[in-house]
């Protein structure tokens, strides 16, 4: 059975990406946009009797501090960057089997100056890192896979920095009209080039800054949001795929997870890659964006350096990537499973018309992917109006 | 060497000793001292599968293609390629921040495993992937050797 055009996102909500925000904590900022989310849709806070919400933390607790009561469903996925995404084939599949009517979706992360958490890097348990990893002294953060991933596909493909580069700049581009992003500020290829490197081949200007923020959306069937307050955004087509822990351990590195999961969701939309009109793809790191576009049958495989020399993916562009700016510049919202949530929230933005000054051209058909790990799971979904349907 | 904490938790003025660089941290002991007690004689060996010949990276209790627990230990040629590798200018642990830029890579044995390790003996910028390699022993404590590569 297909979910294609069977549900639908009828609520959004997003705060601000903040590089510190005293005196909000995670669940402060989640309750916000739970309520945002709520009122967008033009639903009550009791029609919502699902939720779905970020790994490392139990839904009952998040549903008593917002206020909401799931009493029909709840669960706390744990997909890392991909949650989003995963979170919207189960909340279609939920509210199609009649197991929860509306099903909403928040994740969001605190960083609070005056309230340091423990130092990353010094606490240990036994496992693989432990052993096998941190003796060897990675960089900050996940930088070190994508450094990885980043040597790899320019030694198999001729990828050049100054080519990955130009992603951060259209992205910084896009950024000067979204009032959430924490950059908006443009930037240039040669401020990229020269910005320091955190791990070689990755700059700075490549890598996301995370920040405070929460982001929620709600779902429900396609014959509810019809009679909803806003225009509803279909799920068309749906793909998930899992990899390893460890991305190096497959194969070939280059080819992320993506491979497997956009060939369903382009099949059970009944789309190709040639009639998306726009793309939101999970930007942690430059190389990632552009392996992940490849995968998706985007750009062909190995050719996003090219691809990006010559291609203008701004809003205004022949093919628009990232409208919103992305996470590189919008900041990657904390909390497990928030940060891959934008570019699901900028799809339907962005499909619904309501992008304001950065919204596309052509926005009936977009598609959308979420990363996690190194990359280890992938989400991809395509997104459409009812004249897609 | 010390440093101060950057901000919160400790009182003001009080430092806190740099923590020293982690060491390999087992979760299970039995089944991963071979590797390291033939590192600590400067032998780099694998575990590999009695029914399927399959070498295993990291050592599991299980083969992971034929799902054989009939696993062995055995020498390898300690020789390989880079696989990938990045050079890290900011540590995630602070301890490691005096030797920065240095080499985080993935190596792939002649034999067929990948392993995480440092390519060393080369300057950074000097490293190149399906670059040739050798291993080579870390003695970093009186316990604990890492085995490292250098260009072949």
């Amino acid at each position: 059975m297909s979910l294609r055009g069977k549900a639908a996102i009828v609520g959004i909500g997003e705060t601000p990406h903040k590089r510190s925000w005293p005196g909000r904590s995670a669940m402060g900022l989640c309750a916000e946009v739970a309520a945002e989310a709520i009122k967008d849709a033009g639903l009550r806070r009791e029609d919502i009797d699902g939720l779905i919400t970020m790994g490392g933390i139990y839904p009952s607790r998040v549903a008593e501090y917002i206020g909401i009561r799931p009493v029909n469903f709840a669960v706390s996925a744990g997909w890392m960057g991909s949650t989003s995404g995963v979170a919207l084939t189960i909340a279609a599949t939920m509210v199609n089997e009649g197991v929860a009517n509306y099903v909403l979706f928040v994740a969001g992360g605190a960083r609070d100056p005056e309230n340091p958490q423990a130092m990353p890097g010094f606490r240990q348990e036994a496992g693989f890192q432990s052993e096998w990893f941190a003796p060897y002294g990675p960089a900050a953060g996940a930088n070190t896979y994508y450094g990885l991933l980043y040597t790899r596909h320019m030694y198999q493909y001729g990828t050049k920095p100054e080519q990955m580069a130009q992603v951060a700049v259209n992205q910084r581009f896009n950024a000067g009209k979204n009032e959430l992003a924490a950059m908006r500020d443009p930037i240039t290829v040669e401020d990229v080039m020269n910005s320091r490197y955190i791990n070689y081949p990755l700059h700075i200007l490549e890598t996301v800054m995370p920040v405070a923020g929460a982001i929620a959306y709600i779902v429900t069937t396609a014959e509810r949001a019809r009679t909803l307050r806003k225009p509803p955004v279909y799920l068309l087509g749906a793909g998930l795929s899992q990899g390893y822990d460890n991305h190096w351990y497959m194969p070939d590195m280059t080819q992320t997870p993506v491979v497997y999961s956009a060939p369903k969701a382009y099949a059970m939309s009944g789309y190709g890659p040639k009639d998306m009109q726009f793309a939101e793809f999970y930007d942690c790191y430059t190389i990632l964006v552009s392996c992940c576009l490849e995968d998706a049958g985007l750009i062909p495989k190995g050719e996003a350096g090219p691809f990006f020399e010559s291609t203008d993916t701004t809003y205004k562009g022949t093919f628009p990537i990232n409208t919103d700016g992305g996470q590189l510049s919008a900041g990657q919202l904390n909390g497990i499973g928030a940060s891959g949530c934008q570019q699901l929230v900028e799809t339907v933005r962005q499909v619904r018309g309501e992008a304001g000054e950065r919204q596309v051209a052509r926005h009936d058909l977009g598609i959308a992917n979420m990363n996690g790990g190194t990359p280890s799971q992938e989400a991809t979904v395509v997104l459409g109006s009812a004249n897609a349907l | 060497m010390t440093m101060t904490r950057p901000q919160g938790g400790a009182p003001d003025g009080a430092e806190r000793k740099l923590p020293p660089k982690p060491l390999p941290l087992q979760e299970n002991k039995a089944l991963t001292d071979p590797f390291w007690q033939a590192a600590k004689r400067h032998e780099l060996v694998m575990q590999r599968c009695k029914k399927c010949a399959n070498w295993i990276h990291f050592p599991r209790e299980q083969c992971p293609v034929c799902f054989s627990q009939e696993l062995e230990w055995a020498q390898v040629s300690g020789k390989g390629r880079v696989y990938a590798f990045t050079n890290v200018h900011q540590a995630q642990h602070p301890a490691f921040q005096a030797d920065t830029p240095y080499c985080f890579a993935i190596v792939q044995l002649d034999e067929g495993p990948r392993m995480v390790t440092n390519i060393v003996d080369c300057a950074p910028d000097d490293v190149a992937c399906d670059m040739p390699v050798v291993a080579t022993f870390d003695d970093v404590s009186e316990e604990w050797t890492l085995v490292k590569f250098k260009p072949a």
